[in-house]
């Protein structure tokens, strides 16, 4: 009962207008939060509609414009062939905007369903998860990102279930711990005392008890998401090119042309860092007034 | 304390098994195309290699079982982590060499990183709500999103198109010449202890903010010592034991980054090592660094959790 009163906003589905409210809370109560908030639904809106949004296509080439200086016709320049960093830029949004939400969205399946059996089952089944989950955690994310694409090889699909995988395993420790708070719960007893099922607790008393930190968790997943994309595509691991994508366009051809315009330099680093900063902020203003709890944590 | 160092280092032994389980079954996902693929994208090794003979130094010809024992089994007790498959050389000697690169990076940055973090930190928290506590906690959430690449790729570029420096390429080992090494060696550093530092400085605010709450903080004032004193005597101590528990969390991102970096500047540690292994899909490297990587992460936790004892004597080992 006492996760009703703490954190009211749970019951945000069921009350009507709810969610206008608690956008009303954001902006008083977290204004930078809710200025984040604002910027990643830019960089949504920029992702899903690069296409209308593009002047130019994100591949054009054009012999005679090639590393021109950012001007009104190219408001971020051109490289070394002539494409628009604009257009390259605003398609290298959509790339990050199908990755990040893709495997946020697995990362957090996965949480969900280690943190759920194994903080809910607990005993023999839970120590081994737990040991493994501990030998995973001890690779960096970017080793075992490298390992895999190094077997797999590059492309989208491979990024997206190895990152979704990798975050998820991760990301069950908040999940679990969630779940064992939530789990000593009267209404859980009441549950189990009147003969409901494993699959039935779990579904219609544990999960949406446990919603805010999930929410948290996945706001913060599609930053991390973005930066590993972007990182693998600088290694030149990630989606292959001449599909523009933010790491890709700091490395490869590009970086050698660096020299003659500093302005390939910018723009890609200067989105990557706009739109992860953005999610940050947004991520720990929803963390403040969703599950207080996970303040201090990240 | 004995028996609590004992009672860790035998909680390894899992955490290894299940490390080195990992390792190896990631290497093995697709383990028909794995020769074809290695074949196809290396052309250097195509010719001195027949796809026979790479099956047998592989052990692929053999049960999976028995190709985990006999690989662990050379690791444990001859410390043999297989040969390069295209260059012959024992990896064990390419890890040894590599491994104090990338530990040299990593202790710079992380110098770095608490030499920048902890001051700023404990003065963002004791000027709480000024201009300049506002203005370090802003730039310090930018930092944590700045990526190091990025940061990396602007080092490089913009003071040589400014002033024509560039960062030297040549790497010289800090046995050969020590002041030329760390010269090389403080930019990457700087970057990669940014993002440490940031997550650092954060923290240690926060914890600095709630010890100085605290009565005993108030009964320090009240028996008339100095700020100095009471900061750093009596709040710090406290304060910074979850800050080393933060350190050792990070390690992992700290190794990951020291790939980037080394890939950047050109620096030949562990990770450098690991892009160039996996570029010639050189596979028994790729399994070796991975490991290395792991245990050494693994080792730092337990060092961070066994210099609680250090810095709180409330801390008693059972």
């Amino acid at each position: 009962m006492a996760m009703a009163i703490d954190v009211p906003t749970t019951s945000a589905r069921s009350e009507r207008g709810s969610v206008f409210r608690f956008v009303g809370r954001l902006f008083r109560e977290k204004p930078l939060g809710a200025a984040g908030g604002v910027i990643f639904a830019l960089f949504l809106l920029c992702g899903l509609f690069a296409d209308v949004l593009a002047p130019y296509g994100m591949n054009q080439i054009s012999p005679r414009n090639r590393l021109l200086a950012p001007s009104l016709a190219h408001l971020f320049g051109t490289d070394n062939l002539g494409r628009d960093m604009l257009s390259r830029c605003l398609y290298g949004a959509q790339i990050s905007v199908i990755i990040a939400f893709t495997t946020a969205t697995l990362a957090t399946i996965v949480s969900i369903v280690i943190g759920i059996l194994t903080g809910y089952l607990g005993g023999k089944f839970d120590l081994i998860v737990q040991r493994f989950v501990d030998a995973w955690m001890s690779f960096p994310d970017l080793i075992i990102l490298l390992v895999v694409v190094s077997v797999l090889g590059p492309g989208l699909p491979q990024i997206i279930f190895t990152l979704g995988l990798l975050l998820g395993i991760a990301g069950s420790r908040i999940i679990r711990s969630a779940v064992v708070s939530v789990r000593e719960n009267m209404y859980v007893h009441a549950a189990q005392s009147i003969g409901a099922s494993t699959g039935r607790i779990l579904w219609r008393h544990i999960l949406p008890n446990i919603m805010p930190p999930i929410i948290v968790l996945f706001t913060t997943r599609v930053g991390t998401v973005i930066l590993a994309e972007s990182s693998l595509s600088f290694l030149g691991l990630g989606v292959p090119p001449p599909t523009p994508t933010w790491g890709g366009m700091l490395s490869g051809s590009g970086r050698t042309f660096m020299f003659q315009g500093p302005w390939l330099a910018l723009a890609p680093g200067l989105c990557l860092t706009v739109v992860v900063y953005a999610t940050n902020v947004f991520g720990d203003a929803l963390r403040d007034l969703l599950d207080p709890r996970m303040r201090g944590s990240r | 304390m004995q028996a609590y160092l004992a009672r860790r280092l035998l909680a390894l032994v899992p955490a290894l098994f299940f490390a080195s389980l990992i390792v190896f079954v990631i290497v093995r996902l697709v383990p028909g195309s794995i020769i074809d693929m290695m074949l196809a994208q290396n052309d250097v090794g195509a010719d001195k290699l027949s796809r026979d003979q790479l099956v047998a130094t592989l052990g692929l010809d053999r049960p999976m079982w028995l190709q985990y024992f006999s690989w662990i089994g050379g690791i444990l007790l001859h410390g043999d982590f297989g040969k390069s498959l295209w260059q012959n050389t024992p990896v064990r000697e390419l890890l040894a060499a590599r491994l104090p690169v990338t530990f040299e990076l990593g202790l710079m940055a992380l110098i770095v990183a608490l030499l920048t973090a902890i001051p700023i930190g404990i003065y963002s928290a004791i000027r709480q709500d000024t201009a300049g506590d506002y203005l370090t906690r802003s730039f310090s959430i930018l930092m944590l999103a700045v990526p190091s690449f990025w940061m990396g790729t602007m080092v490089m570029v913009f003071p040589s198109i400014w002033w024509g420096w560039s960062p030297e390429v040549k790497f010289v080992p800090f046995t050969e010449n020590p002041v030329q090494n760390l010269k090389q060696m403080i930019l990457p550093a700087l970057i990669l202890g940014t993002a440490l530092s940031a997550i650092t400085m954060r923290l240690t605010r926060t914890m600095m903010l709630e010890v100085l709450r605290q009565d005993y903080i108030r009964t320090a004032w009240a028996k008339g010592l100095s700020e100095q004193l009471v900061v750093v005597r009596h709040a710090l101590r406290n304060a910074l034991i979850p800050v080393v528990t933060l350190i050792g969390l990070q390690a992992p991102i700290l190794i990951g980054g020291a790939v980037i970096v080394e890939q950047i500047f050109v620096i030949p540690g562990m990770g450098l090592l690991l892009l160039d292994a996996i570029s010639q899909r050189d596979y028994p490297i790729i399994t070796g660094v991975s490991l290395v990587i792991g245990f050494c992460v693994m080792l730092i936790n337990l060092v961070v959790d066994l210099s609680y004892g250090l810095l709180d004597p409330k801390v008693r080992y059972r």
